[in-house]
């Protein structure tokens, strides 16, 4: 009867001191197969003869060499160059600018920041339906302005083949930039009132004492909105899908839906699965030096 | 998992046999397909009344959305499984990619009790045939090439039909634009821009250089003078539409055409049913006319390819489907529903409309003149990736100041790389 309560005991304790591994155990091992795993097999489709079907056919790096070959997939990296730039660049500077002003300490800062906010509640389904009827021409903008009497005003980008990946970064900069205000917001709040007041003292003006001081002093802040910003470029889909089509042509097709094309629409998986590894080996290059300098921060602070 | 599939697949062959001998296997299918729209739901509803009606269980199965995509990515992860849907929507050179997997049963026994050799057109057979034995069974016979076109604006430059050769068709054009008419109402969906692009191609050259450009892919007829001349026409045809084209859907230019804001449109007979559903009348609010060809004709075919399933009712009810698909009952009540032709001969045309039997004349013709042909743009002649590369090049033209020498280089080219 002892022995067997001992055990018991024993078992409750080392359940307790176990008990965090335990509950983390499931999710870590479900993320383990259905993420790494599943990145692994993405990897090794990517050296395989696969069309239709999965097959395991070792095809060395011949999917990577027509993914290169392929006129299509050039342009979908400039495209993804010219959005990743503009829309992190815009996103920041708007973002930024908006949180200066709204830190002013003005009337209705609550609901301006809903306002500014909201449209990062929006899918990006619907943002890109609703910026596709508003840009174009014989519908939105160009057409309001020409029934008010501006018959000279021109603004056809979205059916314009060269500038169609523009209104691709309007649409998500308008979407994104109301949430680097709000992190900038909340980092702005975040310095200390008492250099800024000594700075007061000091007589310099507001200009100088944002670019001097507070904007240095949120730097972190930048570069986690440039980390979130860039995977939100490398992986944009759904915006491209909604707003254009990829279209016209394929001028403002991404990598995300020139991956989608490949694998499900042409029966391409090895070429799919290729162009996906070249997306992850972009988001890697990215996120591999920010976990890198914050674990190295993370160590010197602690 | 190989191991444990058989003894999965003969566990579930031995209790249908013990079902069997219990009672007659009631012939069962599942139906996996992405008809799920107005006219076509009524269609596929109009063959599960037929299907019930003759004592079978019908599944339904439908996924909706992508055109396909989505259907297509549902049942390769089935087949994956081992548990394949008895019936799946699937067309064209398609058919034959699932062949070769090994993932399609044969009907043969069906077919030779039912005639099918003599009453489907044998390029329609070639499609459903995997090496010489049926593995799928055609519903309906579209036609793509066909002009549009609305006979009051056309009047007004003192035309009373649609053009019959490419260069009417650009002085047609260019009087109507010449009236502040749009001549063409397009909609600039790379799917869009290959439909024109093939007729194109069957209209300048001709059925047998479509035959070998877009079907055999031969690197000297993709390389042609044709194909540039087909590449200029294609930058005429640019020129016609109205600038706010990219990106709008197929049945938005045919309703441009319907209201007056635009001429003509080249576009598959499904326009018709836009038409019809507007209560137009062929031949009075609307002209239907072939696109300029000697005597081409080329055919979307709609199929239902049967899957390799076990068990006896479900063996049935797949033999009972494709009996019933080709029947000449199905093919009448389907194809008035959805617009197109019977995919077999022998089936009275007393109730369809005058472009239905203006379609079936031009398809006897075409099949007696060589002319019927697989359209490439609706995945007829050739498969996913190598189509998907001549699309490419196409809507790259289309959309961009590309010249035509470049156009002609970068097909070939395009058509190389995908091919190996």
């Amino acid at each position: 009867m002892g022995a067997s309560q001992s055990t018991e005991s024993n078992l409750t304790a080392s359940i307790q001191r176990h008990l965090s591994k335990i509950v983390v155990a499931p999710s870590f091992a479900a993320s383990l197969f259905f993420v790494y795993g599943f990145i692994l097999w993405t990897g090794y489709m990517a050296f395989s003869k696969s069309r239709m079907l999965p097959v395991w056919d070792w095809a060395g790096l011949r999917q990577y060499e027509r993914l290169w070959q392929m006129e299509r997939w050039h342009v979908a990296i400039e495209n993804l160059l010219i959005f990743g730039g503009l829309f992190i660049v815009t996103s920041l500077i708007i973002g930024c600018l908006l949180a200066v002003l709204l830190d002013q300490r003005i009337r209705a800062e609550g609901a301006l920041r809903t306002i500014f906010l909201y449209p990062m509640a929006l899918s990006f389904i619907v943002t890109g339906t609703v910026w596709k009827w508003l840009l174009n021409p014989g519908l939105g903008l160009e057409s309001m302005m020409h029934d008010l009497g501006w018959t000279s005003f021109k603004f056809d980008w979205l059916v314009n083949s060269d500038m169609a990946i523009y209104t691709v970064v309007i649409a998500a900069v308008w979407q994104a930039s109301g949430f680097v205000m709000a992190m900038f917001l909340a980092a702005l709040r975040g310095v200390d009132q008492d250099i800024i007041r000594a700075a007061y003292m000091d007589g310099a003006s507001l200009p100088r004492i944002y670019f001097g001081i507070i904007i240095p002093s949120i730097r972190p802040v930048f570069l986690s909105a440039i980390v979130v910003l860039a995977h939100l470029a490398v992986k944009s889909f759904d915006l491209v899908i909604a707003l254009t089509g990829g279209g016209p042509g394929y001028s403002s097709d991404l990598p995300a839906t020139f991956m989608y094309t490949m694998a499900f629409q042409r029966n391409q998986l090895g070429v799919g699965a290729a162009s996906a590894m070249m997306m992850l080996a972009t988001v890697m290059a990215i996120i591999v030096p920010y976990l890198y300098s914050e674990l190295r921060g993370g160590k010197k602070n602690g | 998992m190989y191991l444990r599939k058989t003894i999965l697949a003969t566990g579930v062959a031995f209790s249908a046999l013990a079902t069997a001998s219990f009672a007659h296997a009631e012939p069962t299918a599942e139906v996996l397909h992405w008809w799920t729209s107005g006219g076509e739901a009524k269609a596929v509803a109009s063959l599960k009344e037929d299907f019930e009606a003759n004592g079978g269980t019908w599944v339904d199965s439908p996924v909706a959305g992508g055109a396909g995509d989505a259907a297509m990515t549902v049942l390769r992860s089935r087949v994956l499984s081992g548990d394949a849907p008895a019936a799946v929507q699937l067309k064209g050179p398609a058919i034959q990619e699932w062949a070769e997997q090994g993932a399609l049963a044969d009907l043969n026994d069906v077919a030779a009790a039912e005639g099918w050799d003599d009453v489907i057109p044998a390029a329609i057979q070639d499609v459903m045939k995997y090496k010489g034995d049926y593995v799928a069974v055609p519903v309906n016979v579209h036609r793509v090439d066909w002009i549009w076109a609305n006979p009051t604006l056309l009047a007004k430059v003192g035309a009373d039909s649609a053009p019959t050769t490419w260069d009417e068709f650009n002085a047609l054009a260019d009087k109507l634009q010449a009236a502040g008419i749009t001549p063409v109402a397009h909609g600039g969906q790379p799917w869009q821009d290959a439909t024109v692009f093939e007729t194109v191609v069957l209209g300048l050259g001709g059925p047998e250089f479509f035959q070998s450009a877009l079907v055999d892919l031969d690197e000297d007829a993709l390389n042609s003078d044709t194909m540039k001349a087909v590449f200029d026409q294609m930058r005429k045809i640019r020129g016609y539409v109205d600038a706010d084209f990219p990106g709008r859907d197929w049945n938005l230019a045919t309703a441009m055409v319907m209201n007056g804001e635009a001429a003509m449109q080249i576009m598959g007979d499904w326009a018709k049913g836009e038409f019809l559903a507007a209560g137009k009348v062929p031949g009075k609010d609307f002209i239907c006319a072939a696109t300029p060809s000697e005597n081409g004709y080329l055919f979307n075919v709609d199929s239902f390819a049967m899957f390799n399933v076990s068990g006896d009712d479900k063996v049935e009810g797949q033999k009972l489907l494709a009996e019933l698909i080709v029947g000449e009952k199905f093919q009448e009540t389907f194809n008035l529903l959805k617009g197109s032709i019977p995919a077999r001969s022998g089936v009275s045309l007393d109730k369809f409309d005058d472009c239905a039997k203006k379609s079936e004349a031009d398809l006897q013709a075409a099949q007696e003149a060589g002319g019927f042909l697989p359209s490439m743009a609706h995945g007829m002649a050739l498969r996913g990736h190598l189509a998907g590369a001549i699309v490419d090049v196409v809507t790259a033209h289309f959309n961009s100041d590309m010249s035509s020498d470049e156009a002609v280089s970068r097909l070939v080219e395009a058509v190389e790389l995908a091919k190996d």
